[in-house]
């Protein structure tokens, strides 16, 4: 039985959550995301030229996204630079939990490129991601129909929970399921959506509905740091 | 019932609703959903009767025909330059627009513009899928020698112009310095060494205060505390420039 | 670069002023961070005006070189990011981040900053290996001088994992320091024409003829050279470049 969790939060309670938008000056947008104790630096550069060239869309620009864990930023082991299938994957995923909102018609032949990176990590790492580059991508001025929210729903034995941490990911004395949603907040539409572990169909239902219900939190967060950034006249 | 959720001039970001019911009217940045309308940008909302406008704070620059930019070459090829506008795009300047001259076939293209020199040309056409051409057909367009270019957000340039370049003159006024503002958001300018430091600090300012009000009795204020007031002279002065009237 | 550009700069600098209004030695703002990734066992964020570096630090034990049976491993790397700089791509590390690694690397191994013998568990077959990563979150210049700064304070951050025999517990951290014995700090002097300027923008380091990084210890003993660039200096621009980074470093070490 998962009666308290570790950091006794409520099962419905997100960790804390802090945002920042235009913190890398040399992008064309850029964003920092912290929950709990996951950071992901967001950069957006672009629209630019694209290479190599059969990569063009002539109908619009295309996104790519690029995950990256610095050496240091896992929980256990140094983690080997450069690309790994998981890394690979992880960039996949968090382009088509992005793509949907993204308006680049009035760029054909061109790319956005997002770069996300994870000075340190304590699981949700994708979600936070996702949170950072959204808004880094608002920050560059590309035309989104709405932002992505995304955080991770999932089970720690037999209590459905909201925002697992690394020890709640790494529970032993019974099953875990971990589900990764991304939102659109205004439509409640998913774009992301992945699970690892056992759930039953009406408890990720109702871990869905859950996520729901904390996604407008995430994305006032969101909303309040794009709107400092461009308040404070800097 | 139709009703404003925002304020004239206030801060929005993708997603957020503007205004709910049918009677505003959405323009560009914006769309309608359902009822509502809703921002695609990170902009200010100004609001004219029932017609919703939206200024983007950021982005990059989208080549508009008719538009002054400052380019640079990047490449020459047989029958013309190959330029950096500041865009997703790069542009081309053909021969027969750059020069009045009678250029034989297979001359020195660098004789005219050489690797990395700067050019303010007009866009003369723009295709569908932003093949972009470029022309020195036009007053004041010529190739800038010397001097440097300044990267600004392309949505602020119409604040550092001004209402007939009236920022973009009073700035002149004060440092001494040419100015030429690009559209794509490129400045080139050229002065003493203190007065170009001044210039620059003076269109960061702008820059970062563009959406505030009362803009130019802010940077007038700056600009005489930190010259001095104006000379009748220099109040007076013809700023001897072309480019207020292109733009 | 393009002449006019260089031309440009030179009037300024003739003036005794940089493009962006700072004098020739005039360093920006800097800023140092300790603990900047709670992963690692020692972390940093070094901030030179806009150009900001996070350094971090992995201990693990490993089999010692053959040749230094008894001494503990020093490993630098760095990648520079695409998120960092528009001229970044993403792929195998380029010659660049290679230069960059190296030359923060000898600056800590020959300063022998380290105490590389205390490192050593058992000789010959188990020693502390330290890895030490580089990632620019923002280049504006300089990361040469950021990334060195940003590896010392890493050093100095590092606080030993539980080790059982058999394996590392990052979970639980010992109170147990690096074996510090020196603080070397790097600081790059570049020429451009006759003139000499430290802490460069990337707007400069496109001007510049040659570099000299130095290395200097809390003495002023030179521990690390590195001269980079596509120009020669003479002697005596070695001389002047020496003692500016001397002195530059003595100022950079208050920021400790």
């Amino acid at each position: 039985m998962y009666k308290k969790r570790f950091d006794g939060r409520a099962f419905n309670e997100l960790r804390p959550i802090s945002a920042k938008a235009g913190i890398i000056k040399r992008a064309d947008g850029s964003a920092m995301f912290k929950i709990g104790d996951t950071i992901a630096y967001a950069a957006v550069y672009g629209p630019r030229d694209l290479y190599p060239k059969f990569l063009k869309d002539p109908e619009k620009g295309i996104l790519r996204c690029n995950y990256n864990m610095m050496p240091f930023s896992g929980s256990g082991d140094r983690v080997r630079p450069g690309p790994s299938r998981r890394s690979r994957e992880l960039s996949l995923v968090i382009e088509k939990a992005l793509l949907p909102v993204v308006d680049l018609s009035d760029f054909p032949n061109s790319v956005v490129d997002v770069f996300i990176e994870y000075p340190q990590t304590d699981a949700g790492s994708r979600c936070a991601g996702i949170c950072a580059a959204a808004m880094a991508l608002a920050d560059a001025g590309i035309a989104m129909k709405d932002l992505v929210v995304a955080v991770s729903v999932g089970r720690v034995d037999d209590q459905l929970v909201v925002d697992l941490n690394y020890d709640e990911e790494a529970y032993e004395d019974g099953p875990v399921a971990d589900i990764p949603v991304a939102m659109i907040p205004s439509t409640g539409e998913i774009s992301l959506l992945q699970m690892d572990g056992e759930v039953s169909k009406e408890d990720l239902l109702r871990a869905i509905g859950m996520m729901k219900e904390v996604a407008g939190k995430i994305y006032d967060v969101q909303k309040a740091a794009l709107k400092e950034k461009y308040t404070k006249g800097e | 019932m139709s009703q404003l959720l925002v304020q004239e001039k206030e801060i929005v970001v993708p997603g957020e609703t503007i205004a709910e019911g049918m009677d505003y009217i959405p323009s560009k940045g914006m769309y309608r959903s359902g009822e509502q309308v809703k921002s695609a940008h990170v902009g200010l909302v100004y609001i004219e009767g029932k017609v919703l406008k939206l200024v983007p704070l950021s982005g990059r620059y989208l080549p508009k025909r008719g538009d002054s930019v400052i380019a640079k070459v990047t490449d020459i090829t047989m029958n013309g330059w190959i330029m950096d506008i500041n865009s997703a795009y790069s542009a081309m300047l053909p021969l027969k627009d750059a020069t009045p001259e009678y250029v034989e076939k297979g001359a020195d293209l660098t004789k005219y513009f050489t690797f990395g020199d700067l050019v303010f040309c007009k866009i003369s056409n723009v295709t569908s899928q932003n093949l972009v051409d470029l022309s020195l057909r036009g007053p004041g367009l010529r190739k800038l020698n010397g001097g440097r270019a300044l990267k600004i957000a392309p949505s602020k340039v119409p604040r550092l112009v001004g209402k007939q370049g009236s920022m973009v003159s009073m700035i002149k006024k004060y440092t001494q310095c040419q100015i030429i503002v690009g559209q794509n958001g490129l400045v080139w300018l050229q002065g003493e060494p203190e007065q170009e430091l001044l210039t620059i600090d003076t269109i960061r300012l702008v820059e970062q205060r563009s959406h505030l009000s009362g803009l130019t009795d802010y940077i007038s204020n700056y600009l005489a505390e930190k010259c001095g007031p104006l000379s009748d002279e220099q109040h007076n002065e013809q700023v001897n420039d072309d480019v207020q009237e292109t733009i | 670069m393009h002449n006019d550009v260089k031309q440009h700069a030179q009037k300024f600098l003739q003036k005794g002023l940089r493009l962006d209004g700072r004098t020739l030695l005039d360093y920006r703002s800097v800023v140092v961070e300790y603990g900047a990734a709670n992963g690692a066992e020692g972390s940093a964020r070094v901030k030179i005006g806009d150009t900001e570096v996070i350094v971090g630090i992995k201990m693990s034990v490993e089999k010692p070189y053959p040749d230094t049976p008894d001494a503990g491993c020093l490993m630098v790397g760095a990648e520079l990011l695409p998120l960092s700089n528009p001229e970044f791509e993403s792929g195998p590390p380029s010659i660049d981040s290679i230069e960059l690694a190296r030359v923060v690397d000898r600056g800590i191994r020959e300063s022998k900053a380290v105490d590389m013998k205390a490192l050593c568990i058992t000789p010959g077959e188990k020693v502390w290996n330290i890895s030490v990563d580089i990632c620019p979150i923002n280049d504006d210049g300089n990361l040469f001088d950021a990334a060195s700064l940003g590896t010392l304070v890493a050093l100095k951050d590092t606080k030993l994992p539980t080790y059982d025999g058999k394996s590392v517990d990052y979970h639980t951290k010992t109170s147990q320091a690096l074996p510090l014995q020196k603080e070397p700090i790097e600081v790059t002097v570049h020429k451009i024409g006759k003139y000499f300027i430290v802490d460069p923008t990337t707007e400069e380091e496109g001007l510049v003829d040659a570099r000299l990084t130095v290395a200097t210890m809390e003495d002023g003993t030179l521990c690390a050279l590195q001269k980079g660039g596509n120009h020669t200096v003479t002697l005596q621009d070695v001389e002047t470049m020496i003692d500016i980074a001397t002195a530059k470093a003595h100022e950079l070490r208050k920021a400790l």
